[in-house]
């Protein structure tokens, strides 16, 4: 599906603002970029081919499936479906600056999310972790906020914080698709964190 | 994909300036449907006017009691809202039960609104399909349908309209704010969304450059029991096979306000009217709910692999009535 335009316009490393082209500031991980961006490059091939910025994975590049997954001014979305030029002056957080101390610092310390991936062997490949984990943060940032779920008691009160059991956590993180299976320990990782 | 231009617009009457300056235009909300049809080859945008960041983000109490919802509240904070979630229940869960988190940050009210179908015909540019390509036939129609139309289809598209969110709006007698060239005007959500009759390619009413500006709901209803219940292939993360919003207002035990919308089964979210005129005045039994449901779904023209969502939608429909008005309040 759509594989024919995968990249496009994401190397155009040179060049000034046009037609088809503008300036962006994103604030990727605390530190600041400006960069001219083709239109069409979305939010993910940005990351991942002018900043270097691996750690999203491209899946299916439609939505589907979550490996992209990053956080713009800390809410969860799929980088293969923002446009990079409506993300100007946004804050994005990937899994590479989760790690407090990240961008090189000496004594980087894992988020506690990254450690219990580790612990509880949350993933085989691990294709998919990094959007399960930034998805994870977005997600009990969220029920910490107060936002229900699907699976959430239609009788809870609105506004207080949704205490996140095992079906809370699958539910939020059916939008993050793992092809080795690893649910249950990703499962378990998360309530691991929030315990 | 074809270059693009792109201009984001500060106000209403910007956005409808920028996309009249520019012809090919579509409006970008989170691009949650429209970049992924853009990718798909299906939408070749010349240019994105970006609405996205309009100052049209908050859910607002009218004087009236009515309830305002911007276009551009994303879809996660349209759910979590507690004013939607105390006086529209299914709304909020009609929100939930749709796509994942991720995409619901990013959706606006207006896109989800705008979303177009899901047919795999219409998403395959090298496929006949009259709503992509007018007049090359449908794919459909003879294809894989088994996700497809069971009332109100037409022999041009037999397609379903994809949004959960706008079977609740349509069921809660809600209404569409728009701004056009002609100043702004107001559609109720249950005639927004057109049938496919000989024109599968207009999906609603609204004109070329015509803006979503906001989502208007009626205080009359509010605070009623609401639920929204969906039936799909998967517990998570599918679109709806048949789905059912209904609102239900029981007093001296006859039911006096009845709201009922049934999403998956059409090119619109579908409002059961024949259904809500059934129950009006009825008292609310099991034998009430089945009769109307029946009665709205003997229209229904089911095609080769698809009849299944009869007997889905009516269930479906009875058991969330039961649900709003258990036996022992009857
Ligand atoms: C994998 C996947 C699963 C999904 N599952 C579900 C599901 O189960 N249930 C469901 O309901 N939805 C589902 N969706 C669809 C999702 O809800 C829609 O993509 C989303 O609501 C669209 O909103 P948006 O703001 O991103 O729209 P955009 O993609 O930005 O726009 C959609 C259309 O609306 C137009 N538009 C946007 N805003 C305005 C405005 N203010 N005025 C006029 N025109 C406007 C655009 O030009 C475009 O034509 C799914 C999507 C994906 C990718
Ligand atoms: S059902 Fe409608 S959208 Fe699907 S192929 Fe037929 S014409 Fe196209
Ligand atoms: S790559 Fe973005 S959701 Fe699959
Ligand atoms: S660990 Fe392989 S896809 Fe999840």
């Amino acid at each position: 599906m759509g594989s024919r335009e995968h990249s496009m316009g994401a190397d155009d490393a040179t060049g000034s603002p046009d037609r088809h082209h503008s300036e962006v500031t994103l604030r990727v991980n605390g530190k600041p970029h400006t960069l001219i961006v083709d239109h069409r490059s979305v939010l993910l091939d940005v990351l991942r081919e002018r900043l270097d910025l691996v750690g999203a994975k491209k899946g299916c590049d439609h939505g589907q499936c979550g490996a992209c997954t990053v956080l713009v001014d800390g809410r969860r979305v799929n980088g293969c479906l923002l446009p990079a030029v409506a993300l100007d002056g946004c804050d994005i957080t990937t899994v590479e600056g989760l790690a407090a101390g990240a961008a090189g610092a000496t004594g980087e310390e894992l988020h506690p999310l990254q450690r219990a991936f580790v612990e509880r062997d949350a993933f085989q490949c691990g294709y998919c972790t990094p959007g399960q984990i930034c998805s994870a943060v977005g997600a009990i940032a969220e029920a910490e906020a107060g936002h229900p779920s699907h699976v959430t008691d239609p009788e809870a009160p609105s506004g207080q914080p949704v205490p996140l059991g095992p079906d809370e956590i699958r539910e939020r993180l059916s939008g993050n698709l793992c092809r080795c299976g690893a649910y249950p320990n990703i499962v378990r990782a998360v309530e691991d964190v929030i315990r | 994909m074809k270059p693009y231009a792109y201009a984001r617009a500060g106000s209403v009457e910007e956005a409808a300036e920028l996309y009249a300056a520019h012809p090919g235009a579509r409006y970008l909300g989170g691009g949650t449907n429209l970049v992924d049809l853009m990718k798909l080859g299906v939408e070749e945008p010349a240019a994105l006017v970006d609405v996205s960041r309009l100052p049209l983000d908050t859910v607002d109490e009218l004087p009236d009691g009515s309830l305002r919802i911007g276009a551009t509240v994303r879809n996660s904070d349209l759910a979590a809202h507690p004013t939607v979630r105390d006086r529209y229940p299914a709304l909020s869960q009609a929100v939930l039960a749709g796509a994942s988190g991720q995409l619901r940050n990013a959706a606006t009210t207006g896109g989800n609104l705008l979303q177009r179908t899901r047919c795999p015909y219409f998403q395959d540019t090298d496929e006949p399909c009259n709503k992509r390509a007018p007049g090359s036939g449908c794919g459909a129609r003879d294809g894989v349908h088994r996700d497809h139309a069971v009332l109100g289809h037409s022999p041009q598209c037999i397609a379903t309209h994809p949004s959960d969110m706008a079977v609740a709006l349509a069921a809660l007698d809600a209404d569409v704010e728009l701004y056009g060239a002609d100043g702004p005007r107001i559609v109720p959500v249950a005639e927004f969304h057109r049938l496919p009759g000989d024109h599968p390619e207009q999906d609603t009413v609204i004109r070329p450059g015509e803006l979503i500006t906001g989502v208007l709901l009626p205080a009359a209803g509010a605070g009623l029991p609401s639920l929204y219940r969906k039936a799909r292939d998967r517990a998570s993360y599918a679109f709806a096979l048949a789905s059912v919003a209904a609102v239900i207002g029981v007093e001296g035990g006859v039911v006096r306000h009845a709201g009922i919308a049934f999403g998956g089964l059409a090119h619109r979210p579908w409002r059961a009217r024949q259904a809500e005129q059934a129950l009006l005045g009825a008292a609310p039994t099991t034998a009430a709910f089945e009769r109307a449901a029946d009665l709205e779904l003997a229209a229904a023209e089911p095609l080769r692999d698809n009849a299944y969502k009869i007997r889905l939608a009516r269930n479906l429909a009875v058991d969330v009535l039961e649900r709003l008005v258990p036996p022992a309040a009857t």
